[in-house]
């Protein structure tokens, strides 16, 4: 045997050196992670099937124009001002009319089919809305706006208007920030927690533990083989609202990936948490929902959470995924430097050393 | 520390192991020298695993000795320790999306010396299924995968445990010859098992264990002699034997019937068998699928226990016996 082992080692090439145990296991994490279809698609797939299914129901479009039922009165004096009124209304650009009978027009009305309904007392219009309808209210200034314009009223004020459309305060450029942190949060704390929670279901820990391997590897492989997906993740976020919906990073490209990164390592350290004790998959399927549960309400991905009352505000604000959606919105919008970001920065940092030494006390290899 | 090289592979004194009020494992002394294949026999629950679980430094012991090649474990050198054994454990499972040679390249790369994943490949006969995910192996190939991530450092001392619960024999018989082929070069090996008949054709000594307990240790063949000069007649008989009549018969040791089924315990020579099978055809019996066998260690456990080693159902053991 010793002279066979021998001779099997003279023969080994240099190639055949003995491989990095750290090397090997990121590979073996990179490989079952890739050969996974359903991570794949739940990884990349998803959130870019969400951006474009919210990005495309919450496009910006010009508002609709308000709806105007008109009742024709049953006679007028061509020339008469009432006339006048009535063609204005009829022609204006602002306003979509249409010309009903009255029953039809009053109908329409109660079903809020029109938001306008203009009929005429002799010569004097009557206007019939829903004062507590904003869309009624914007109809009945605009159709009385047009009718003293058609009767030669003129602008005393000389208004002159600008039109903004700006990059950046658009939905999507809310979102997909929103998208990344999200994606980084579950994509994190299911690849590290519930991979660790599956390898000691498996005894694949205690497989490893018998082994001279180094404890330090095994951990560290999983957070190499993380970052290499989380970079593939953001830049397939990144590129793909670039193209489709031209979402550009206003701040600098590198901000938002060491913000994302920061992120990415909270979560991976709550994964680290939960993975560090609980035996089976359904306990730990549980521990990620709950976790994740308040950071999904109350983080700010699909609105902002600026809309919560002011006492949930300061609670949400100090959530991993809050901080990171904030962080990650600073560098994408408003452009913002590391200093803007310090207090996203800071909570993140708090997360992953608080969630680091905690796993690290509580992690049982078998 | 001094780095004397021992001859004993494992020695164990006054090894226990409770969970809660659970004994599992009551006191164990061991002393298996290099180069020997050396079997706990066993049934479920006998503490066969905690005991080499606890050897292998995975469970910590509540109370005894351990040393594995003169060297204790957390003496600090832990790891040079792991270096000189490989392990197969119980219900493992290997990471389902890695071919074969991946996982023998990784199980490599955690030892300073060892089989590449070619070597191991070929050693253990799966060089067919080389790029074949682990979770599309059969039964016999994941356990032969397990056994190759053992052999993955070139290990001095091998542990096996139950290696061959579920295979069919075919299977079995494959991973028998890994073993003796690690034995021929020398190699130490510590096997559970259930099965006698792995024991009796693996292993040099063999100790059979109980409730935490070993209760005998010796070679396969010393213990199945220790029952006596014994052998048993097996047949069928759709007609009544007279029973009180065979046992008239001064070699006849005892007779256990189970429906059509009888098993005779006669004296261990030719002549007793001939008087058998004559008291036999002087009843007009035909046996049917009539055969003579030699004890085994499951008649060595029967006798030690009053229960059998197989027992996952102890009524049908009981009703044997009646």
């Amino acid at each position: 045997m010793i002279d066979r082992a021998d001779a099997a080692g003279a023969l080994r090439s240099p190639a055949e050196a003995r491989p990095h145990p750290l090397w090997e296991l990121t590979k073996a994490r990179l490989r079952e992670f890739g050969r996974e279809k359903g991570t794949i698609f739940w990884v990349f797939g998803f959130p870019l099937l969400m951006a474009m299914a919210l990005g495309l129901a919450f496009r910006s479009t010009p508002p609709e124009r308000p709806r105007v039922a008109v009742v024709l009165p049953p006679a007028l004096a061509a020339d008469s001002p009432a006339a006048r009124a009535l063609r204005g209304l009829l022609d204006s650009p602002q306003l979509q009319t249409e010309q009903l009978s009255r029953e039809q027009a009053q109908r329409d009305l109660a079903r809020a089919k029109v938001d306008l309904l203009v009929e005429w007392d002799g010569d004097r219009p009557v206007y019939r809305f829903d004062p507590m309808q904003q869309r009624s209210a914007l109809a009945r200034a605009l159709a009385a706006d047009v009718q003293e314009r058609a009767l030669g009223r003129q602008d005393r004020l000389a208004i002159a208007e600008a039109p903004v459309s700006e990059h950046g305060a658009r939905y999507i450029d809310f979102l997909l920030p929103g998208l990344i942190g999200m994606n980084l949060m579950s994509s994190s704390m299911w690849g590290i927690g519930y991979a660790l929670v599956l390898a000691r279901k498996r005894r694949l820990l205690r497989r490893f533990a018998v082994t001279p391997m180094k404890r330090s590897h095994f951990l560290l492989s999983y957070f190499l083989s993380r970052s290499f997906f989380l970079l593939l993740e953001m830049v397939v976020l990144l590129v793909f609202g670039r193209l489709v919906f031209g979402v550009e990073v206003r701040g600098s490209h590198a901000l938002v990936l060491g913000v994302g990164f920061l992120g990415a390592a909270s979560f991976a350290g709550l994964g680290l948490v939960i993975g560090a004790r609980v035996e089976n998959t359904e306990a730990a399927s549980g521990w990620m929902n709950f976790v994740q549960l308040p950071m999904w309400l109350l983080s700010g991905t699909f609105f902002s959470y600026e809309r919560f009352p002011e006492w949930l505000q300061g609670p949400a604000r100090l959530l991993p995924l809050t901080a990171l959606n904030d962080g990650l919105r600073g560098a994408f919008n408003d452009a913002g430097s590391l200093w803007d970001l310090r207090r996203s920065v800071a909570i993140l940092a708090a997360w992953c050393g608080l969630t680091f030494v905690t796993s690290g006390r509580m992690f049982r290899w078998y | 520390m001094r780095s004397v090289p021992s001859t004993v592979a494992i020695r164990c004194r006054a090894l226990t192991k409770r969970y809660g009020t659970h004994l599992a494992v009551a006191g164990i002394d061991l002393e298996i020298p290099s180069g020997e294949c050396f079997g706990l026999l066993g049934p479920n629950g006998a503490g066969k695993t905690t005991t080499v679980e606890m050897l292998e430094g995975l469970t910590p012991a509540d109370s005894g000795e351990i040393e594995l090649f003169g060297a204790r474990w957390g003496a600090g050198r832990d790891d040079e320790l792991k270096e000189r054994f490989g392990v197969q454990l119980q219900d493992n499972q290997l990471a389902d999306k890695l071919l074969v040679e991946e996982v023998f390249t990784l199980f490599r790369s955690f030892y300073r010396k060892g089989k590449s994943a070619s070597e191991l490949l070929a050693l253990l006969d799966l060089e067919s299924v080389r790029r074949r995910q682990y979770a599309q192996l059969s039964g016999g190939q994941k356990q032969r995968v397990a056994i190759g991530c053992a052999l993955a450092g070139d290990p001095d001392l091998l542990f096996l445990d139950e290696p061959t619960t579920g295979l069919d024999p075919r299977a079995r018989q494959e991973l028998w010859e890994v073993v003796r082929r690690f034995r021929a070069a020398g190699g130490t090996v510590l096997i559970t098992t259930h099965y006698m008949e792995e024991a009796a054709a693996l292993c040099d000594r063999v100790a059979i264990m109980d409730r935490g307990r070993i209760i005998a240790l010796g070679t396969p063949r010393a213990l199945v002699d220790s029952l006596g000069l014994v052998q048993f007649v097996e047949f069928e008989s759709p007609e009544a034997v007279n029973a009180a009549a065979l046992e008239q018969l001064s070699c006849l040791q005892s007779v256990e019937r189970r429906g059509e089924h009888y098993r005779l315990r006669i004296d261990r020579s030719l002549g007793s068998l001939a008087t058998v099978l004559q008291e036999l055809d002087r009843q007009r019996v035909t046996p049917v699928g009539l055969s003579a066998q030699q004890a085994t260690l499951d008649d060595v456990f029967l006798q030690l226990t009053g229960r059998a080693l197989d027992g996952e159902n102890p009524a049908a053991g009981a009703e044997l016996r009646s």
